[in-house]
């Protein structure tokens, strides 16, 4: 019964931020609205009992994805009303792209047909630990090439945007090491009186 | 619960081990500040690839991470043609990425990693292996896409590609989430015994129509193919050619082995759509092509029409069937990568991608001219060449299961298609060149490359005996 309430309450409120995200004038409301979302979801989701897709969701997607979302709004110049210039016109094409998935889903879950034998969790082990039993065990395979994609996102990112400019300052260090005393330190004869 | 590790059996894995150390040891070099490492670094990127195709034919039967990883005839035939496929790109654009300045060594890098993600495509036996190989090969072909970074067409390129990757990938992954919750496995075994026996749902049957999505977007099948004009046209040629060969070999490969292995239960469901890609594919690459002015969005086009006829293949269901689709990918290498070699030669002495550039290349170069046109002939389907053979064993697996229709539109969209391919030997020899055009030199890689695929051209086109062996010993295990 509780467990109702609460439902509808996250639910509510994630449909609530999801339209607040797409309406509101001001895109850094937009965003905080998107957050407000992230956080209701973590909570269905530990209302279903998958408390660390519910921890990955704040840790991640709040923490991390939303305020990189915020910076890229906040930092970069960009405009806008010229992006929303074109909804008036899009609109028809995107509620027919929005109903026609809306209907897939419904067709999905009314022939949704679960086996018993596919809920393995009965021996209640906290998600968490299940997934630590098997990620680095099981799939271990996956999670190496995982590394390897992390690895080519990083190159990609240096590679597509690290300009050589020549006008950079650089610290050279054979030159600094080479460096002797005859060409560091000038001895200057100051007669008296005649310095400063 | 007792931690259990899978069955790890590295020496299957010898080939893509050695592919990732070495792309992990190339980049440090191209850390460097030699100024000559770009030359060592492709060097050595060859000797790689090399060294992995001898290991590749001779790595045993068997799987790896508890059938996460499978080697099986069907892989190493796949994965040798990316190699190969991948070892001729590289060696042909070597003059032309020092050209470019791309030769700081991390290019090299990232093609290796795309090899790596599509040789793990290849070899996957779950899900969830499938789809890590998948970005790793697509991630890596963005970025190479974008590369001339002061370009904008290449950075459309590569931010088009990326966009609508992400999209095809969250596809993908959707259609995975849906058959592992309702099957509870993403091992490909796993799943079609699960299948086997008991109901099959509603979600299950959504699950396989959007993997078959997200993989017709990766081999640019339509109408999943609207990113491939632009994006074969803005990217640097060298990644074109890669891109035009590498990532259809991998998606074929990984089609190959989700819907004949997973989900043959389900053929009745999946075969209408591949026969609808297939047919929509001839038609888009048989028309779209027409009005092409620019030869890199036509041969993108091209591509979209052969992968048209690999479809064709591949919906007959009979071991015929599967044996042309083997055979055309292994033609459709060597056409796609002379043609581009070509394009790339002339890229270099500064003539343009205009279709309108090759005016008069008879005239001046006879022999580049008349190579072109071998591999245009080719692509036509006119006979004695490859091409050709590849077309009429599509046909004839066609025909053998029934699928006249099918077969009747191939051909005709075929007899359309030769006209755009033939409109680029006219301008090569029905028109006058400009003045001074056409002056470069012919290196040594650019000829040993144009030499092999115009020869390969002609020996499969007319003593195909050992290709159609080698294709059929390699699909044996799917009937």
């Amino acid at each position: 019964m509780v467990a109702d309430l609460v439902f509808y309450l996250f639910a509510a409120v994630t449909v609530a931020a999801a339209l607040g995200v797409i309406t509101s004038r001001n895109q850094v409301h937009s965003v905080l609205f998107l957050i407000l979302a992230f956080f209701t979801t973590a909570g269905l989701f530990v209302l279903l009992k998958a408390e660390f897709l519910a921890a990955l969701l704040v840790i991640v997607y709040m923490g991390a994805v939303a305020v990189l979302f915020l910076f890229v709004v906040m930092m970069l110049d960009v405009d806008f009303e010229s992006l929303r210039a074109g909804v008036k016109e899009h609109l028809p094409m995107g509620l027919f792209v929005g109903a026609v998935i809306l209907a897939e889903f419904a067709f999905i879950l009314s022939g949704v047909h679960v086996d018993e034998a596919v809920q393995t969790n009965a021996a209640n082990i906290p998600n968490t630990q299940l997934i630590g039993q098997v990620l680095y065990t099981k799939y271990l395979f996956p999670f190496e090439i995982a590394s390897l994609v992390l690895l080519v996102a990083l190159i990609g990112a240096v590679v597509l945007t690290l300009r050589k400019r020549k006008d950079a300052k650089r610290q050279h260090i054979p030159s600094q090491i080479a460096r002797t005393r005859d060409e560091a330190v000038e001895l200057v004869k100051v007669a008296p009186g005649q310095g400063a | 619960m007792p931690v259990q590790m899978p069955d790890i059996n590295l020496v299957t894995m010898l080939p893509e081990i050695l592919i990732a150390i070495l792309g992990l040891v190339l980049l440090l070099m191209s850390a460097g500040q030699d100024a000559e490492r770009g030359r060592k670094v492709n060097a050595m990127a060859l000797a790689g690839v090399i060294a992995a195709a001898a290991l590749t034919v001779v790595t045993a039967n068997g799987s790896s991470f508890g059938g996460f990883f499978v080697v099986d005839p069907f892989a190493r035939a796949m994965k040798l043609l990316m190699l190969l496929a991948t070892g001729m790109v590289l060696y042909m654009s070597m003059e032309y990425m020092r050209d470019q300045k791309f030769d700081g060594g991390e290019y090299q890098v990232m093609t290796l990693m795309a090899l790596l993600g599509g040789m793990i495509m290849a070899s996957a036996g779950d899900f969830v292996v499938l789809y890590m190989g998948l970005e790793l090969m697509s991630l890596s072909i963005y970025v190479l896409a974008a590369w001339r970074r002061d370009d904008v067409r290449s950075n459309e390129a590569g931010l088009k590609y990326f966009v609508l990757g992400s999209m095809a990938s969250g596809f993908l992954l959707y259609g995975i989430s849906l058959i592992y919750g309702t099957t509870g496995t993403t091992l490909f075994t796993g799943v079609a015994t699960a299948l086997s026996h008991g109901h099959i749902s509603t979600a299950t049957i959504m699950g396989v129509v959007m993997v078959l999505a997200g993989m017709s977007f990766k081999v640019a099948a339509a109408p999943f193919h609207m990113w491939a004009p632009d994006v074969y046209e803005g990217a640097p040629t060298s990644v074109t050619a890669f891109m035009a060969v590498l990532p259809k070999i991998a998606a074929f490969a990984a089609i190959f082995r989700v819907l004949l292995i997973a989900f043959p239960a389900l053929q009745s469901h999946w075969n209408p759509l591949l026969q609808l890609l297939a047919v929509a594919s001839l038609a888009v690459g048989a028309i779209a092509a027409i009005g092409q002015t620019n030869i890199k969005r036509m041969l993108a086009y091209s591509s979209i029409g052969h992968v048209g006829f690999i479809l064709l293949g591949l919906t007959a269901h009979t071991g015929l069937g599967y044996q042309s689709v083997v055979a055309y990918l292994a033609i459709y290498i060597f056409m796609s990568v002379g043609a581009f070699a070509i394009i790339l030669l002339l890229n270099k002495a500064g003539v343009g991608d205009e279709i309108e550039d090759y005016k008069g290349l008879g005239h001046k170069r006879p022999m580049l001219a008349l190579l072109m046109a071998l591999f245009m002939f080719s692509m036509a389907g006119i006979p004695p060449l490859a091409g050709f053979m590849g077309k009429l064993y599509v046909f004839m697996a066609a025909v053998q299961s029934g699928m006249m229709m099918l077969a009747v539109a191939g051909v005709l969209f075929s007899a359309i298609g030769a006209f755009y391919y033939l409109r680029i030997v006219k301008f090569m020899y029905f028109d006058q060149p400009a003045e001074g055009a056409f002056g470069m030199e012919l290196d040594f890689s650019a000829r040993a490359i144009l030499t092999v695929t115009g020869v390969v051209m002609l020996v499969w086109g007319l003593f195909p005996g050992a290709l159609l062996s080698w294709s059929g010993a390699s699909v044996k295990m799917f009937q």
